[in-house]
């Protein structure tokens, strides 16, 4: 099975980022402006999806969302609960 | 005047104006709000709810943005003018109610054009509504100054426009929802800007309706300010500046970086040139530039003038015929 992170890391990149760019795991996402506030709902409407949870809209802050390793460890949160 | 439309301030000229923007736009209806920030926000909470969906280019106006915000409906974006990304999203929501595709005309910061026809070809074949602001288009792009909706022969395929009279349609202030005669009424009925804030002037509204005189018995403004453009970009693009392509009268002179778009403004107000210098968060990061605004007001020997100060501050900076990568390798982002 895919690492969430890979696949966090895949969704930001064709989501987000023309084709060639590239991002690390702790690239900052929305301090950098790569990932606009307004953007963000598609990431987590993708999140919700893919790992069938429900992220709190107060949890879902441009902090916690703000690179590929934050965002795992928000998921990893709610993925057994 | 003093008071809301509904209750004493609506006089025969408001509705000579809501008619008369139909009659220039080629909609159906009007109405008219006291700016387009104001029919921005008005317009998405009046006419879609929760089963709805917005889908926006990323790069729409902050105005939109607030609007969407304060919208039931639920909202995703598409890549700046990539269609694939739009198609996907428009699969990916084709579950919902109405969904309602979101852009502006010309894009107030990159100078460049909606694909207006490609955006109403996918919303036909998706059964989707579109929403254009055309603040920066109405009065100058398209054959007749229509705007974008023209300019791409989709003229009566546009479900809603907004447009400001504060640019080109008069100087002022004041704005409008033009566009399905049902959209329009539900906004009449529900549109909170629209039924909580005071009537435009009338003196405003006087001068947008005789801005509509002059523009729809000349195209003699409209077409000066296309050649102004044109000789502009061209001038800039043989003194070896980096511009954001486009063919509207905003062309971005790139520079990358937020303190040296600082300095390269104050040295051309210097040397007599009032050009602003924008960097994050109101373009992207990394992207800041030197926007510039071309008018039918100026002449050749202004924008001579202009372009003169530009190749002096730009020596002095060492970017003429410099790359983007020869920029940012110079300056950093």
């Amino acid at each position: 099975m895919e690492d969430i992170k890979d696949l966090v890391r895949k969704y930001v990149i064709s989501e987000y980022l023309d084709e060639g760019d590239e991002i690390t795991y702790d690239t900052p996402l929305i301090s950098s402006g790569i990932v606009d506030s307004f953007s963000m709902v598609s990431l987590l409407v993708f999140l919700e999806n893919k790992f069938k949870i429900k992220i709190p809209p107060q949890k879902a802050t441009p902090e916690a969302f703000d690179s590929v390793n934050k965002i795992v460890a928000l998921v990893n949160e709610y993925i057994n609960k | 005047m003093s008071s809301v439309r509904f209750i004493c301030g609506t006089q025969d000229i408001h509705r000579e104006l809501e008619n008369k923007v139909s009659e220039f736009l080629g909609t159906e209806d009007t109405i008219l709000f006291p700016s387009c920030m104001d029919a921005n926000a008005g317009v998405f909470e009046a006419i879609l709810t929760s089963e709805d969906i917005m889908i926006s280019d990323r790069l729409v106006h902050a105005s939109i943005i607030d609007g969407m915000r304060l919208c039931s409906a639920q909202h995703d974006t598409f890549k700046h003018s990539n269609m694939e990304h739009l198609e996907e999203k428009l699969q990916l929501h084709a579950d919902k109610r109405i969904k309602l595709v979101i852009t502006d005309g010309v894009f107030s910061m990159d100078g460049d054009l909606a694909k207006l026809d490609e955006i109403v070809k996918l919303c036909e074949k998706y059964d989707a509504m579109i929403l254009v602001d055309d603040s920066h288009s109405s009065g100058f792009i398209g054959r007749t100054g229509r705007g974008t909706h023209e300019h791409f022969n989709v003229v009566g395929k546009i479900d809603i426009i907004t447009t400001t009279f504060g640019k080109a349609l008069g100087g002022a202030s004041g704005g409008c929802v033009s566009g399905r005669k049902e959209i329009v009424q539900m906004c009449r009925q529900k549109a909170r800007p629209y039924l909580f804030s005071n009537t435009i002037s009338p003196v405003i509204v006087a001068g947008v309706l005789k801005v509509f005189d002059i523009l729809s018995s000349s195209t003699e403004r409209r077409d000066k300010l296309e050649k102004n453009a044109a000789y502009w970009r061209k001038g800039l693009t043989e003194a070896g500046f980096v511009l954001k392509e486009g063919n509207s009268p905003i062309i971005p002179v790139m520079l990358f970086n937020a303190k040296l778009s600082q300095d390269f403004s104050k040295d051309l107000y210097n040397e007599g040139i009032y050009a602003i210098g924008f960097f994050f968060p109101v373009v992207p990061n990394g992207q800041a530039r030197i926007r510039t605004q071309i008018s039918a007001g100026h002449e050749i020997h202004h924008l001579d003038k202009a372009l003169a100060a530009f190749i002096k501050v730009g020596k002095k900076y060492g970017i003429l015929d410099l790359t983007k990568e020869e920029i940012i390798a110079k300056y950093g982002m």
